[in-house]
């Protein structure tokens, strides 16, 4: 190594310590053209920034799949209340956020108050990043400011009225919005203290897994139980027996997180996006901290009757199910490890909500594939092949075989599950 | 004029076995690398899944999966002085088209060559005299040994899953395997397939003849299998759709189920479909390859330039491409010489099918896979004494019944009526307890100065471009083979207890509308001398060297098994070669 490259390295070196340093000391009192004090050699931060982003899964709402433009806004994100299209958060001075004080970003993303004091919508998941350090928060703003701007102007809002009044929010945030960092529980472990940081706050799980209130605050109550979005069910993510994690080891919860497959099952949907561009980049530690963290979620009890084996329903389903099903997923309902989900002792299968069963059946699923599987099995649609009833009758079948029991799928629950996703009528 | 893309590393032409096969050796080597499909894109769950996937009169009789004839096609004569004429509905062979080629759609008989088979002219000529050969017999060495490939046969079985018993580990002659097979050196990496009864019962029959049956090397998995790539299939429901058909339950192994989901992966691995290259360029010296042209659907023309091109299509258009691009010289059978075009073969299949009492035997056919089955390999290759026979080669033969679909299924005794009640009553009375091996009799087709293939004079496809023309037909020595084989396999057949063997020998002239397989193999053959061969050991054309042909267009004539295995192995070893001597020192790999 030349001297002067050696010089140049020990240089960068010191300026990355004394950037780190002084961010803790000055904080925000500094702040350069960019409107933030963030240190551009810093890469320690920025590499953490980048980490925690893809922790909190940032690109997925903030990039449109397939523009080649990360970060860049303009992808609609579905709500009960209509579409949210999300911001441009490159470092664009006009279109971006580039402009922004690091106040401002704090703010706007811990406290859902954005540029000229614009109250931002809960899709935007301030009601959880606001459990996020400052240290952290900042990480990614610093990372974000090394992405490359795009000019692109976003309409974020393109509700209905009456929801596309902003001051609305005022009333929501009042009702939903707590605001605060996270909290460690010095009675816990380190390791779960951090998987509930991740659950929590950044990884934002409750948006999705835990049920919403009529005007869409979180249960509270009955957080991470499962809910319904988008067509799909997000399912319960508690250490419930019957119908969450509960026979899912930690090791299993990290082999899905990670790899999007484990031993019974396989990961579709929305919650495939989620692993492909999150989770399975996340370290194995954190992954094993949120399982531990979820592990120590108590379920709540709950219970039905199983369909009785000797119902014309469950005659009829068994049937179609060894017609249709049992060649991938086995007369005995155990699949393959890995490749075909098991149906047997699968809580989405005995869910509350058979949503996404139905949806899986009708339009089929392709699963994630990553580098730890890079199968990616697909399963094939059913919608042109079974009616309505027959779809009811072999869910309801695989709902209550193996020793599971749920409620039965009624054909109306099919019917308009198709008109829902498919716009159309049973063949 | 071609619009010009950005130059890549290496343009492969065709994703199929060989053409995914090099393009996740090379991506591995950090090589940039774009593979271009003449047919469409294909996936297990959106293309073939189980919901549809065994519809018979759809994939075997409608053919959807097979290139359609209107898009290209051949044109076939027996002899020389004969007009050839178009192939309008595909017959004798089925031509591939999209991603994963014939692996999509064939049964999965993974077998290897018998090391005699590589050193064909040498073995017979120093075991029966060079005058016990036919005079018009053009068989060669294939300039590679089996033990070139026999790690390389060792990582496409690992790669598919092969469900196998070794019949000779090390040297070490193992019980119940093959035991006149070279020897491995490590067992299938999946136990055999499970046999129904039929095949049993053909088993049992044999080695009361004095034979050593074995299970046939299969493709389709007997349980779960991860493969070393990390792709996942699953186990074989013996559902008895694999030829003709993809599989819907990831169960046989396919550039689909084993290398792709890799490969797209890859940020260095880029592929066009539906887009089919027209030639491989290459400049003005007429020595190194500067890339390929193609059209796509729009009739748009592309080229792309690329410092490494792989020929991967299937054999015969592999011939096509290079004649029509002016690579090597063309053969010409009346003077010799040349070598595109050069030492065209295809199989030699027959089978004799055994009825029995209807009230002892019930095969329950339809429980079944493309590659299950017993065989017997003691009338392959140079394994038994040709001299009193006077012919040479050979193939295995078993009960290889690869299915029982209600369409094609329908055994009827000699003297039944064609058609009506009669007909009817027949097949519902034979139909569980009739024997139809199929390829029962799979015998070598070696190679003969008159039968080759060219540019045909007269005929073109709808770009505009000379079709190939096959002449072909069976010579005595095959026929020979043949009729031999085929009274052998009868007597086991028979001694399974049939009350009625009906042999269906091969008989000339050859027909190109009787289906016997897709093992269409030789016109750009490898070799040690340049004079007889296209490419050299490596697969490297001789005259292009940044030109390696794969695929069965290699085999200087074909021997008595399915060719996949054989095809993947050199493919395999081309690659070695590429990664680990040409790239280093990109030129010629043999000096003569």
């Amino acid at each position: 190594m030349s001297e002067e490259l050696a010089r140049r390295i020990a240089r960068v070196a010191v300026a990355s310590l004394l950037g780190a340093s002084s961010l803790v000391a000055v904080g925000r009192a500094q702040t350069d053209l960019q409107g933030t004090s963030l240190d551009p050699q810093n890469f320690v931060q920025i590499e953490r920034g980048r980490y925690l982003a893809v922790a909190g899964d940032c690109a997925s709402c903030h990039t449109v799949p397939g523009s080649g433009e990360p970060f860049a806004g303009g992808r609609p994100i579905e709500t009960p209340f209509g579409i949210v299209v999300a911001a441009n958060i490159t470092p664009d001075r006009e279109t971006g956020i580039g402009a922004w004080s690091d106040e401002l970003f704090l703010s706007a993303l811990r406290e859902g108050v954005g540029h000229g004091g614009t109250l931002l919508y809960p899709a935007m998941p301030y009601p959880y990043y606001t459990k996020v350090t400052e240290r952290d928060a900042l990480a990614i703003r610093a990372y974000l400011n090394t992405v490359k701007p795009v000019h692109k102007a976003v309409v974020s809002n393109k509700l209905p009225f009456p929801f596309d009044v902003r001051e609305e929010m005022k009333v929501w945030n009042s009702l939903y919005f707590k605001r605060g960092e996270f909290k460690t529980d010095l009675a816990k472990s380190a390791e779960w203290n951090r998987g509930a940081y991740l659950v929590e706050g950044l990884g934002h799980c409750g948006a999705c897994h835990t049920p919403k209130t009529t005007l869409g605050g979180d249960d509270l109550k009955h957080a991470f139980q499962g809910y319904t979005l988008q067509g799909w069910f997000a399912p319960n993510i508690t250490n419930d027996n019957e119908r969450g994690l509960g026979g899912w080891s930690v090791a299993d919860i990290v082999s899905y997180l990670k790899a999007g497959h484990n031993a019974t099952t396989a990961a579709t949907g929305i919650m495939a996006e989620e692993i492909s561009l999150s989770s399975s980049q996340m370290t194995d530690a954190d992954l094993k901290s949120i399982a531990t963290y979820l592990k120590d979620l108590p379920g709540q009890a709950s219970s039905s009757p199983a369909v009785s084996a000797s119902d014309p329903t469950m005659v009829a389903g068994g049937a179609i199910y060894v017609d249709e099903c049992s060649a991938c997923h086995g007369m005995d309902g155990k699949g393959v490890p890995f490749l075909f989900p098991s149906l047997e002792g699968s809580p989405n299968v005995r869910s509350t909500d058979p949503t996404s069963l139905i949806r899986v059946l009708m339009e089929g699923a392709r699963s994630v594939a990553t580098s730890g599987e890079p199968t990616g099995p697909g399963m094939p649609w059913f919608a042109w092949k079974l009616s309505d009833a027959e779809i009811a009758a072999v869910l309801t079948y695989v709902r209550n075989s193996w020793g599971a029991a749920a409620p039965a799928v009624t054909e109306d629950q099919v019917k308009s599950e198709r008109a829902a996703v498919l716009g159309s009528a049973s063949p | 004029m071609a619009r010009k893309l950005p130059r890549k590393d290496v343009a492969i032409i065709g994703l199929g076995w060989t053409g995914s096969i090099l393009a996740q050796e090379l991506t591995d080597e950090g090589l940039d690398v774009v593979a271009i499909e003449r047919g469409p894109w294909r996936d297990t769950a959106t293309d073939f899944p189980t919901t549809y996937a065994q519809d018979e009169l759809r994939y075997r009789f409608r053919r959807e999966l097979f290139l359609r004839p209107a898009q290209t096609t051949f044109t076939f004569r027996n002899k020389m002085d004969q007009q050839a004429l178009p192939i309008r509905s595909w017959g004798a062979f089925m031509p591939m088209n999209g991603v994963g080629g014939g692996g999509v759609h064939w049964n999965a008989e993974t077998w290897r060559f018998l090391p005699s088979d590589f050193v064909l002219k040498t073995h017979l000529t120093q075991r029966y005299g060079a005058n016990f050969l036919p005079e018009d017999m053009t068989i060669q060495d294939w300039g590679v040994t089996y033990d070139d490939l026999e790690k390389h046969y060792d990582q496409f079985e690992y790669l598919c899953g092969t469900s196998g018993q070794a019949g000779n580990l090390n040297g070490k002659i193992i019980e119940g395997g093959n035991p006149f097979e070279g020897p491995r050196s490590r067992p299938y990496p999946n136990p055999p397939q499970a046999q129904p009864f039929s095949y049993t019962l053909f088993a049992k029959a044999a080695r009361e003849l004095g034979y050593k049956p074995f299970p046939q090397p299969s493709g389709n998995m007997s349980q779960a299998y991860l493969n070393p790539l990390g792709v996942r299939l699953g186990p074989c429901t013996y559902c008895g759709f694999c030829e003709w058909f993809g599989c819907g339950n990831y169960s046989k192994s396919s550039p689909q189920t084993t290398i792709l989901p890799v490969l797209l992966r890859k940020s260095n691995f880029a592929y066009r479909t539906d887009c089919e290259v027209t030639r491989i360029n290459v400049d003005p010296s007429g020595k190194r390859a500067t890339g390929v042209t193609y059209v796509d659907t729009s009739g748009d023309e592309l080229e792309q330039p690329a410092d490494l091109v792989i020929l991967a299509a299937f054999s015969i258009f592999n011939v096509q491409l290079l004649l029509l691009s002016g690579i090597g010289k063309p053969y010409d059978p009346v003077a010799n010489q040349g070598v595109i075009g050069r030492n065209f073969a295809h199989q030699t299949i027959s089978q004799a099918i055994g009825f029995f009492d209807k009230d002892k035997f019930n095969f329950n056919p339809f429980i079944a896979s493309g590659s299950i089955g017993m065989c017997i390999d003691e009338f392959n290759g140079d394994n038994f004494d040709h001299g009193p026979l006077g012919f040479v080669g050979g193939g295995y033969m078993g009960q290889v019944q690869t299915n029982g679909r209600p369409i094609q299924t329908t055994p009827v005794p000699p003297g039944t009526p064609r058609w009506g009640a009669g007909w009817k009553s027949a097949v519902r009375d034979n139909y569980l307890s009739t024997v139809t091996p199929g390829t029962g009799v799979h015998g070598s087709f070696y190679s003969y100065r008159d039968v080759y293939l060219d540019l045909d004079p007269l005929y073109r496809d709808h770009l505009g471009r000379p079709l190939v023309r096959i002449t072909i037909d069976f010579h005595e020595n095959e026929i020979k083979q043949n009729a031999y084989l085929t009274d052998k396999f009868a007597e086991i057949i028979k001694a399974m207890g049939a009350t009625q063997v009906v042999k269906q020998y091969r008989k000339a002239p050859y027909n190109v509308t009787q289906y016997q397989t897709t093992h269409l193999c030789g016109g750009a053959i490898m070799g040690t001398d340049p004079t007889t061969s296209a490419i050299n050991r490596y697969l490297q054309s001789w005259d292009v060297p940044n030109l390696f042909v794969m695929g069965a267009s290699a085999f200087p004539q074909n021997a008595g098994y399915n060719p996949t295995g054989t095809v993947a192995a050199l493919a395999y070893w081309s690659a070695d070669a590429i990664r680990n001597q040409y790239l280093k020192n990109p030129g010629p790999l043999v000096h003569v």
